[in-house]
């Protein structure tokens, strides 16, 4: 299945809302995928005969930067019976509040190995993932405060009163 | 809404255990993890219920680093990613790099040819350790030593080249830091020779030893289907009997050019992804790795032969730009997937004026690195419910995980 195969079997099953844009011309294709639907289109590219998405190679948290504003998670995903790649990509607009994180929807039921990715994502760039099993932070301490792949970041000069050098 | 929920349900899950149960810490430091893991196990009795990896003790901010590094300062700090495999580290971020930059066609062949024989050479060297400090895991001491002699040929050889001996920095984009020393394949051919009849010492001592068979087989049987959904790579996906390796699925660098088998799992001593499976791919793979040296060899000799006015570095450009776009690549780790996800974008300058302009740099917007090891110590958890602690130790050793590409 090429690229816009993928894309009308989305657009026919969803409707035409579900892709908000593309990203084509670079070295790897993409689809911008609406925020909510995320979950349900793994889902669905994962369970159809024609394509068997089946891998999630990595999924990144993304910080825009404070002039864009945008948070965005990317999947790359393979279907290893197809040996097909597909990158999806969604993203919100957020007002960098650390008290009001950026949320997106789990896909830690649909790949198992989002569970752990999303973990880094939330740990790291400072992203909520609604439904996920067990949100915690995954390579930081538990209270680390701030989330240090922020663009806005500044690094911590105390942890626990330990000045860091 | 409440972002501390998921730590709320660990601690009072602890200690729940605490009363009901055994909360047991296994590590931070353990043999057969390359690095420092702690694994907290609820126990009852020998059986473990549940195990929760805890990582994040050799976190180094890789991707925090990467934002600020140009992507020729960064290639050190790939090398200390998975630091038993820094050739594969470095050769992946460099074909990155390339492949933004539009120059990987450009490469000559003999720069090639060079970088695939580094990398076979490291996962020799990588999956001897994963063999020896396998063996230890067990109980059996011999085979660790010998694979220890046997890495330290390897090492040396590295060494000769780079001038390092466990973070070489050798790769870089655009060709590498030197050719190789005079009398470099010579020296590789004498290895291989040396080396083959090693293996099938090590064969006979440990593979078809009946205490380690009893030890490894039909324990931590890891179905392909959870294999796959937990993003297992590598030795772990193919030990559970999937014909599945980036060497020759992308077919990167001259990989299609060399002839060599992908062994899987076949469930040859028990059942089809267990321990002993994923152990025997790797020992097989040292073979496979063998026969592709060979054949670098062969061609550096013969075809591609050494010239006085060669330079490693030739197709280096002065600057490092790559139009902005994003870029996954990935390749064959010795430990399975390994992958960088590039963001590039241009810079925003203020200029004297007030006004900004957009500038070049040579530094990446975002890096992601997506190790191996990471996704294969996720389905731990999975694999060590209901058994008993000994063989968790073998469970762990046959995952094979450094923690440096754990945490980055």
């Amino acid at each position: 299945m090429s690229f816009d195969d993928i894309k009308q079997l989305l657009i026919d099953k969803f409707g035409a809302g579900v892709i908000v844009g593309e990203e084509t011309g670079g070295l790897q294709s993409a689809l911008q995928i609406t925020p909510d639907l995320i979950a349900d289109v793994c889902l669905e590219l994962r369970n159809n005969p024609l394509t068997y998405f089946d891998y999630l190679a990595c999924l990144s948290g993304v910080d825009q930067g404070a002039s864009d504003g945008r948070f965005e998670v990317v999947y790359h995903l393979t279907s290893i019976p197809y040996r097909l790649n597909l990158v999806l990509k969604v993203s919100k607009q957020h007002d960098r509040n650390t008290d009001e994180l950026p949320s997106f929807k789990s896909v830690s039921a649909v790949y198992r190995t989002a569970d752990w990715h999303e973990r880094e994502a939330y740990d790291l760039v400072g992203i909520f993932f609604e439904n996920h099993p067990d949100l915690r932070r995954i390579l930081l301490p538990d209270d680390w405060e701030g989330y240090p792949l922020r663009k806005d970041y500044t690094n911590a000069e105390y942890y626990k009163g330990i000045k860091i050098d | 809404m409440d972002y501390t929920q998921g730590l709320k349900n660990y601690n009072d899950k602890i200690a729940a255990a605490s009363v009901e149960d055994m909360v047991l810490n296994m590590g931070p430091q353990h043999p057969s993890t390359h690095g420092v893991l702690r694994l907290e196990l609820i126990t009852d009795g020998e059986i473990v219920k549940e195990c929760i990896p805890h990582m994040g003790y050799l976190h180094r901010c890789f991707e925090k680093h990467g934002e600020r590094l140009t992507y020729q300062q960064t290639i050190p700090f790939t090398d200390r990613m998975d630091y038993l495999a820094s050739m594969n580290n470095s050769h992946a971020w460099v074909m990155g790099v390339e492949r933004m930059l539009g120059i990987d066609k450009d490469i000559p062949k003999r720069i090639e040819y060079i970088r695939v024989l580094m990398c076979e050479l490291n996962r020799i060297a990588s999956h001897l350790i994963a063999v020896g400090t396998y063996g230890i895991d067990i109980g059996a001491f011999t085979p660790f030593l010998w694979c220890f002699r046997d890495r330290e040929h390897i090492m040396g050889m590295m060494e000769w080249a780079s001038g390092s001996r466990l973070l070489y920095n050798y790769i870089w984009v655009g060709g590498l830091f030197y050719d190789l020393p005079v009398g470099f394949e010579e020296r590789c051919r004498e290895f291989v020779e040396y080396f083959k009849p090693k293996m099938v010492e090590l064969n006979e001592l440990l593979t078809n030893n009946q205490i380690f068979i009893s030890r490894t087989a039909n324990v931590g049987v890891l179905p392909l289907d959870v294999a796959i959904n937990y993003g297992c790579s590598g030795p772990i996906v193919r030990g559970s009997g999937l014909k599945w390796d980036l060497r020759r699925i992308d077919g990167y660098s001259v990989y299609p050019e060399l002839e060599f088998d992908i062994p899987v799992g076949k469930g040859e001593m028990g059942k089809l992804g267990d321990c002993w499976d994923r152990y025997k791919v790797r020992v097989d793979e040292i073979d496979e790795s063998l026969k592709i040296v060979e054949q670098c060899l062969d061609r550096l000799q013969k075809e591609l032969k050494r010239t006085p006015d060669f330079d490693p570095r030739a197709k280096l450009p002065r600057k490092l730009v790559p139009k902005p776009q994003d870029y996954y690549v990935r390749c064959e780790g010795p430990r399975g997937e390994l992958g960088f996800y590039f963001i590039h974008k241009q810079n925003k300058e203020q200029a004297k004026d007030g006004s900004t302009r957009m500038m070049d740099t040579e530094v990446p917007f975002r890096v992601k690195a997506r190790g191996p090891g990471f996704n294969n110590l996720s389905v731990l958890p999975e694999l060590s419910k209901g058994v008993m602690i000994a063989d968790l130790v073998a469970i762990v050793g046959s995952l094979d995980f450094v923690l440096g590409e754990v945490d980055r």
